[in-house]
C-alpha cells in the first residue's frame, strides 16, 4: 500500500508520434508524422486527482491511453508505484492492469451490446481470477440489483457510465483513468455522475487522472490541473490558483471563454483568432505564438521554444512571459 | 412590438416502431418570437426542443412524425403549417434560415462551400451564377473566413469544425432571413471556437436586425446570448422568463434543479446537487406535472393535476410564468432537500 500522498503515479517525458500516410494512395513520400503527444512530464500523488484539460487535437486522450498501454508510446517513461510500464513483459502488465483502470467516455460504444450488464462486470473478475459479487458493484454505483440481467440497450447514458465505472471498479483498481467521463451526459445525470466518482475515490481512496474539455467540470473535480496545447502541457498547478492566476495565455483565454449561467456576469472576453494548428506541422518556437494575444509577444516566441518552468512554488508554465500574466 | 412567429398549442408526436406506442415528443408547446431578440429555448435531451425547431419550418421526418391539427406556427400571419410545399420552400432557407449542431453531415461533401452558399441566392434571390458566386464570397468576408476568394472555392474536408460552422452561417443568412433558427449551433465545437462563433452571431445578429432562436442544452450559452428564455421539460414549456428574472428567480424545481446542477467556473469546489432519476419515456410522460417523479416538492396534487403555466409575479418580471403549484401555495416550498 502506498501512503495518501506519496507519488503513486509518475509520467517523464512521453512521446506518442503517429506515423504520417504518405501522398498519393500510398505511393508517395510519407508526411510528417503526428506529434500527438510531445515530451509529457507529470506525477499524481496517492488519492489525488489531476486535471488534464485541453481542446480536441490536444493530445490530452493519447497521453491517458498510452500511460495504460492501450497504445505504445513512441518514448519515454512511465512509472508506476515505481515499476516501469512500458518495460513489462504481458504477463506482469495484466498483473498490472488490475491495479489501473480507465472511464471511457462514449457509453454507448464502450459497453458490448450482446452482453448483459452482468456478464459485462463478471468478466474482468474472471480474466483476474477474483470474488467479487456483482451485486455488490451495482450497489455501489447506485444501481439497483434488477439491473444485472439488462442489455446496454434498455440503459440511459448516465446508467451505462454508471455500469462503465463499475466494470473499471470490480478488479479494484488504485489508479483510474476518466476519459471525459460525463461529456456525453445531461446536466443534471453529469451531477449524480461526477458526485458518484467523489465518493468512490473519498471510500476506495482512489487517484484519477481527470482528462476533459470542461474546465468548470474539471475544477468541480481536480486537486491539480494541467493544461494541454498541441501535445504539450503549458501550464500546470494547484486547481485553485489556475482558476484563479493563470500564467499562461491560453489558460486565461480558455477560462475567460467559457460561458458562464450569470447573465450578469460581464467579463472580458479574450476570444482567440484562428484555429488550433495541425499536431503534424507544429509552428515553431512556442506552439501558441500563432493565436496569443498576450500584449508582450515577441521574436523570441516565434523562435524558442518556452521550457516548462516554474514561477511560483508549484505553478508551472510555458510561457516567456509567464511572470507577467495578462 | 408586433409578434414575428407565434408559435401555439404546437403538437409534435412521433409513432414509434414495434407498437411501443406514440412519442409525444412536442405537446402543447406556445411562444412568441419578436423582431431582433434572441429567444433561447432550453433545456435536456429529450425534452423536445429540437424537434421543436425542426417543426416550425416543417422538417420533422413524416411518418414517423407527425404535427397534430390544431397546431399553429404563425409567420407574417400565414400559418406556416398549412402552406403548400411551394410556399413553404420560399420561406425556408430564405425569410428562415437554420444552422444545425453538426457542420460536417449537414454540409454536402461533394459541392464547394461557394456553390453551396450561393445556392439559396439563386433561388431565391434569382441572381446569376455570377452575381451569386460574389455575394458568396461576400457572405464569406462577412463571417470572418480569412482569403475568401480562396475558401470559395474549397470543399468542406478543408476546413476545421470552426470554419464549418462559419460556413453554414454565410449559408443562413445569404438571403437577410428575418428569423435564424440556430440549434445548438457551438455543441461541437472547443470551447475557444465557440467563443469565437457565439461572437460572430452576436455581431451579425446587430447588423443584420434578425430575430434568433437559440436551442441550446447550455445554461451559459443562455445567460449570455439570450434576452428571453423557455425552458423546456418532457415535451412541456415549464418556465418562461426574461433571461435575468430566470437566473435570479428560477421558479419552477426543474428549473432550480439544473442551475443547481451546473459545475460553475466562479465557484469553489462543493458537491453538486444532482436532480434525482432521469427524464421519463416519451411513451409514456408521468400523470399530473410531468417533473413530479423527480420534484423535492412534490405533493398529492401534483401527480392528481397538471398545472398550467402561471403568472408568477415574481418582481416586476412581466412574462414570467412557470407551469408549477408552487406559484399558488407558494409556503411549500419548504427547504427539503
Amino acid at each position: 500500500m502506498t501512503a495518501p500522498g506519496s507519488l503513486l503515479v509518475e509520467v517523464r517525458d512521453l512521446v506518442k508520434h503517429y506515423p504520417g500516410e504518405r501522398s498519393w494512395f500510398g505511393l508517395g513520400a510519407p508526411r510528417a508524422p503526428v506529434r500527438a503527444v510531445d515530451g509529457v512530464s507529470f506525477t499524481i500523488a496517492s488519492g489525488r486527482t489531476l486535471g488534464l484539460v485541453g481542446e480536441s487535437g490536444s493530445g490530452k486522450t493519447t497521453v491517458g491511453r498510452t500511460m495504460l498501454r492501450l497504445q505504445e508510446p513512441t518514448s519515454g517513461k512511465v512509472l508506476f508505484e515505481g515499476n516501469d510500464v512500458f518495460g513489462l513483459d504481458a504477463a506482469r502488465l495484466r498483473a498490472l492492469r488490475r491495479k489501473m483502470q480507465i472511464v471511457f467516455q462514449d457509453p454507448y460504444s464502450s459497453l458490448n451490446p450482446r452482453m448483459t450488464v452482468e456478464e459485462t462486470l463478471r468478466e474482468p473478475l474472471e480474466i483476474h481470477r477474483l470474488n467479487g459479487a456483482v451485486s455488490a458493484l451495482l450497489d455501489e454505483v447506485g444501481l439497483d440489483a434488477a439491473f444485472a440481467k439488462r442489455y446496454p440497450h434498455e440503459l440511459s447514458g448516465g446508467q451505462r457510465q454508471r455500469v462503465g465505472i463499475a466494470r473499471a471498479l470490480s478488479v479494484e483498481p488504485r489508479f483510474i483513468v476518466c476519459d471525459e467521463p460525463v461529456s456525453a451526459l445531461d446536466v443534471s445525470v453529469q451531477a449524480q455522475v461526477l458526485n458518484l466518482l467523489a465518493d468512490l475515490q473519498a471510500k476506495r481512496r482512489l487517484t484519477y487522472l481527470f482528462i476533459a474539455h470542461d474546465l468548470a467540470v474539471v475544477r468541480h473535480i481536480a486537486d491539480d490541473v494541467a493544461v494541454m496545447y498541441l501535445g504539450k502541457i503549458v501550464e500546470h498547478a494547484p486547481a485553485a490558483e489556475i482558476y484563479a492566476q493563470p500564467r499562461h495565455p491560453y489558460t486565461t483565454a480558455l477560462l475567460s471563454a467559457v460561458p458562464e449561467p450569470n447573465p450578469r456576469a460581464s467579463k472580458q472576453r479574450i476570444v482567440l483568432t484562428g484555429d488550433m494548428p495541425s499536431p503534424a506541422h507544429p509552428p515553431p518556437g512556442c506552439p501558441f505564438h500563432p493565436r496569443c494575444p498576450h500584449p508582450k509577444k515577441s521574436e523570441r516566441c516565434r523562435t524558442e521554444p518556452p521550457p516548462l518552468r516554474p514561477i511560483t512554488s508549484g505553478h508551472l508554465a510555458a510561457c516567456h512571459y509567464a511572470a507577467e500574466p495578462m | 412590438m408586433s409578434v414575428l412567429l407565434r408559435v401555439r398549442d404546437l403538437k409534435t408526436y412521433f409513432v414509434t416502431e414495434h407498437g411501443k406506442g406514440t412519442a409525444r415528443a412536442v405537446d402543447e408547446v406556445s411562444f412568441d418570437l419578436y423582431p431582433g431578440e434572441t429567444l433561447g429555448i432550453v433545456g435536456e435531451s429529450g425534452c423536445g426542443k429540437t424537434v421543436t425547431s425542426l417543426s416550425i419550418l416543417r422538417l420533422v421526418p413524416e411518418p414517423p412524425g407527425h404535427i397534430l391539427p390544431g397546431s399553429l406556427v404563425e409567420f407574417d400571419g400565414r400559418n406556416l403549417l398549412a402552406l403548400s410545399a411551394p410556399e413553404l420552400r420560399a420561406v425556408r432557407g430564405n425569410q428562415i434560415a437554420m444552422i444545425f449542431q453538426e457542420p460536417m453531415t449537414s454540409l454536402n461533401p461533394v459541392f464547394t462551400v461557394g456553390d453551396q452558399i450561393a445556392e439559396a441566392a439563386i433561388i431565391h434571390q434569382h441572381l446569376s451564377r455570377r452575381a451569386a458566386r460574389a455575394r458568396a464570397i461576400e457572405m464569406l468576408r462577412l463571417v470572418g473566413i480569412p482569403d475568401p476568394d480562396e475558401r470559395v472555392d474549397h470543399y468542406p474536408h478543408q476546413l476545421s469544425g470552426g470554419m464549418r460552422q462559419r460556413v453554414m452561417i454565410a449559408m443562413a443568412l445569404i438571403c437577410h432571413p428575418k428569423v435564424l433558427i440556430a440549434d445548438e449551433p457551438t455543441t461541437a465545437l472547443d470551447v475557444t471556437i465557440q467563443a469565437q462563433i457565439l461572437e460572430l452571431l452576436d455581431r451579425l445578429q446587430q447588423e443584420l436586425g434578425m430575430a434568433v432562436l437559440l436551442i441550446t442544452h447550455d445554461l451559459g450559452v443562455v445567460a449570455g446570448h439570450a434576452d428571453r428564455v423557455v425552458v423546456m421539460y418532457a415535451g412541456r414549456v415549464v418556465e418562461t422568463a426574461t433571461t435575468e428574472a430566470l437566473f435570479e428567480h428560477p421558479t419552477h424545481p426543474y428549473t432550480e434543479g439544473l442551475l443547481a446542477a451546473v459545475p460553475r467556473i466562479d465557484a469553489r469546489r462543493a458537491r453538486l446537487q444532482a436532480i434525482p432519476g432521469q427524464v421519463p419515456a416519451a411513451t409514456a410522460w408521468p400523470p399530473g406535472c410531468r417533473f413530479h417523479p423527480r420534484c423535492p416538492y412534490a405533493w398529492d396534487k401534483c401527480v392528481a393535476q397538471e398545472p398550467p403555466l402561471l403568472e408568477t409575479g415574481e418582481g416586476n418580471a412581466a412574462g414570467h410564468t412557470a407551469r408549477c403549484w408552487l406559484v399558488t401555495e407558494p409556503e411549500r416550498r419548504a427547504p427539503k432537500r
